[in-house]
């Protein structure tokens, strides 16, 4: 049984965390951008972004005044229990949110989309977000807690293509979403950028979003076929020609993730988000005996996630 | 490649201070300047509230910007990172702002059109300082001396309310249009267009069109 009050501490400290300090893979992606880069303007931007990555360790000042939208990815594993149940494990989320709004301190972004009410500590209807995955191992009862603050009104993209639309198709949208929301830096580039290819419209978003902001930069998808693309893509987007602020440059892209569902057999559907320069996520597994142990790499997307198969029999597999 | 020249600027510039600014400067700002967005133009243009500022005597820089801020219980202000909101959606209200207040020096992000610089900002003597990234939130939040006042909090929110904020060399912005009305994101726009058909050749247009790639709504979008 996991203690709910370990886990409103522990979500309060990952608050603080993703808002202050930038993940190490997206660091050192950005750097490496910073090297190659020779526009004059965007190259004073990612130099004044570097620098501001370290002014908020060192203040312990949020990244960015925009804190986007903080949400929450909750994995467990099979066996797992909380201590007072879901419903005790969502008070302790939202009310870890809420807190740390008020303490780091975070701008209070969400309000209701008609009547603009403000609480004033980014905690409302259907926020922040909270979504659950499982998993059989390791065994044992554990939790990970993952928050990302994703900003970005801009930058985000859907349509439904069709199998006719090929690759070519998929290139063509792919560009118009970096194209639309790169000029003036609208996404706030070089981002992470998040594929979703497939599943119903609404799971076409989320894995999109999710391809964006729960895998790291340099992780590959596990078919071959797909990391070729992702490869593809990262190269695609930096051959625009268009850097940070939309000004002349060679790094709009620091890394492309593509995810995939199955989808309606007439049907091709995708997604395409940019997480942006403040690529806020942070992570911890805590444990029943009260371990708790902090990271930056969600690891959601494990073989279990992607499966195909009815059933899930990995060892059975590995035998034959 | 070069570095940008960099300019210190008082948040009540000289109109020579600001013709002397050309596309491209790195600025770093001295003085008081003012959040207004949305919800501040709104209430002072629309439900003609008093602005409770000496404008633009005490500020002429307007900051299209909600800090991460919070106000404490006995009434002291804490602010950690600062950074601007596009600034496109507000064009509906800045021409009534600058000739109510004086504002000279228009601070957010991605900047206006060049059509916005010569109907309203050149005729007001006004120029765009667009922050930096976006958006170097710690940065900027140092360059906060401290918090002078916040006003319409309790009628708009902490993120929509007018904040004033004393600025110590505070930035880096970039000057993004300048006296002739140019627009520095335009200029770098147009030199980024001439690859763009390259990057998009043997793409194909989606077989389903969309409302907004044809304009009339008599058309199929197959």
């Amino acid at each position: 049984m996991i203690p709910v009050q370990l886990i409103q501490e522990t979500a309060e400290a990952l608050m603080d965390k993703a808002a202050i300090e930038i993940p190490q893979d997206y660091l050192d992606g950005l750097r490496a951008a910073a090297e190659t880069e020779d526009g004059d303007l965007s190259s004073f931007v990612l130099k004044a972004m570097l620098e501001n990555y370290e002014v908020a360790k060192e203040d312990r000042r949020a990244m960015c005044g925009d804190t986007g939208v903080p949400r929450w990815f909750v994995k467990l594993g099979n066996e797992t229990q909380v201590e007072g149940g879901m419903v005790a494990l969502e008070a302790a989320l939202r009310r870890a949110t809420a807190n740390s709004t008020n303490d780091v301190p975070l701008r209070p972004n969400r309000v209701h989309p008609l009547w603009r009410t403000d609480h004033n500590n980014n905690v409302g209807i259907g926020a922040p977000e909270i979504e659950y995955g499982f998993e059989p191992e390791p065994e044992g009862e554990w939790i990970d807690l993952i928050t990302v603050h994703k900003g970005g009104l801009f930058g985000t993209d859907y349509r439904m293509l069709f199998p006719s639309d090929g690759i070519q198709g998929i290139r063509r949208f792919y560009l118009d979403s970096l194209m639309a929301f790169g000029k003036r830096g609208l996404a706030c580039q070089p981002a992470i950028i998040g594929i979703g290819l497939g599943g119903s419209k609404d799971i076409c978003m989320t894995l999109g979003k999710r391809a964006s902001t729960l895998r790291v930069v340099g992780s590959r998808n596990s078919d071959a076929r797909i990391a070729e693309l992702e490869d593809e893509f990262k190269e695609l987007g930096n051959s625009i020609g268009m850097g940070a602020m939309g000004f002349v440059g060679k790094n709009m892209v620091v890394d492309c993730n593509i995810e995939v569902g199955y989808c309606h057999t007439g049907g091709m559907p995708m997604s395409v988000h940019a997480f942006c320069l403040s690529s806020r996520r942070a992570v911890a597994r805590v444990h029943a005996d009260g371990r708790v142990a902090y990271r930056t790499d969600p690891d959601w997307f494990t073989d279990y996630q992607r499966r195909e198969t009815i059933d899930w029999a990995p060892v059975m597999e590995a035998a034959e | 490649m070069s570095a940008p020249r960099e300019v210190r600027l008082s948040t009540t510039p000289t109109s020579r201070a600001i013709a002397d600014l050309r596309l491209g400067d790195v600025v770093y700002l001295d003085g008081l300047m003012y959040t207004a967005r949305e919800g501040v133009y709104m209430r002072a243009l629309e439900d003609l509230a008093n602005v409770p500022m000496e404008l633009p005597s005490e500020s002429a820089a307007n900051f299209h910007c909600s800090p991460a801020a919070r106000i404490n219980a006995d009434g002291s202000f804490d602010m950690g990172a600062v950074t601007a909101t596009a600034s496109f959606r507000f064009a509906k209200w800045l021409p009534e702002w600058m000739a109510r207040t004086g504002a000279r020096l228009i601070v957010g992000k991605g900047g206006m059109t060049s059509e916005d610089y010569k109907d309203y900002f050149v005729p007001n003597g006004a120029v765009y300082l667009s922050t930096v990234g976006y958006g170097t939130g710690a940065l900027l939040g140092r360059g906060v001396e401290r918090v002078e006042a916040v006003h319409w909090h309790e009628e708009l929110g902490v993120a929509q309310a007018m904040w004033v904020i004393k600025c110590n060399r505070m930035g880096p912005f970039i000057v993004a249009s300048d006296l002739n009305g140019d627009c520095l994101f335009e200029r770098e726009n147009a030199k980024i267009a001439e690859n763009v058909a390259r990057v998009y050749r043997g793409t194909k247009p989606a077989v389903m069109k969309r409302y907004g790639e044809t304009d009339d709504r008599m058309d199929e979008v197959i």
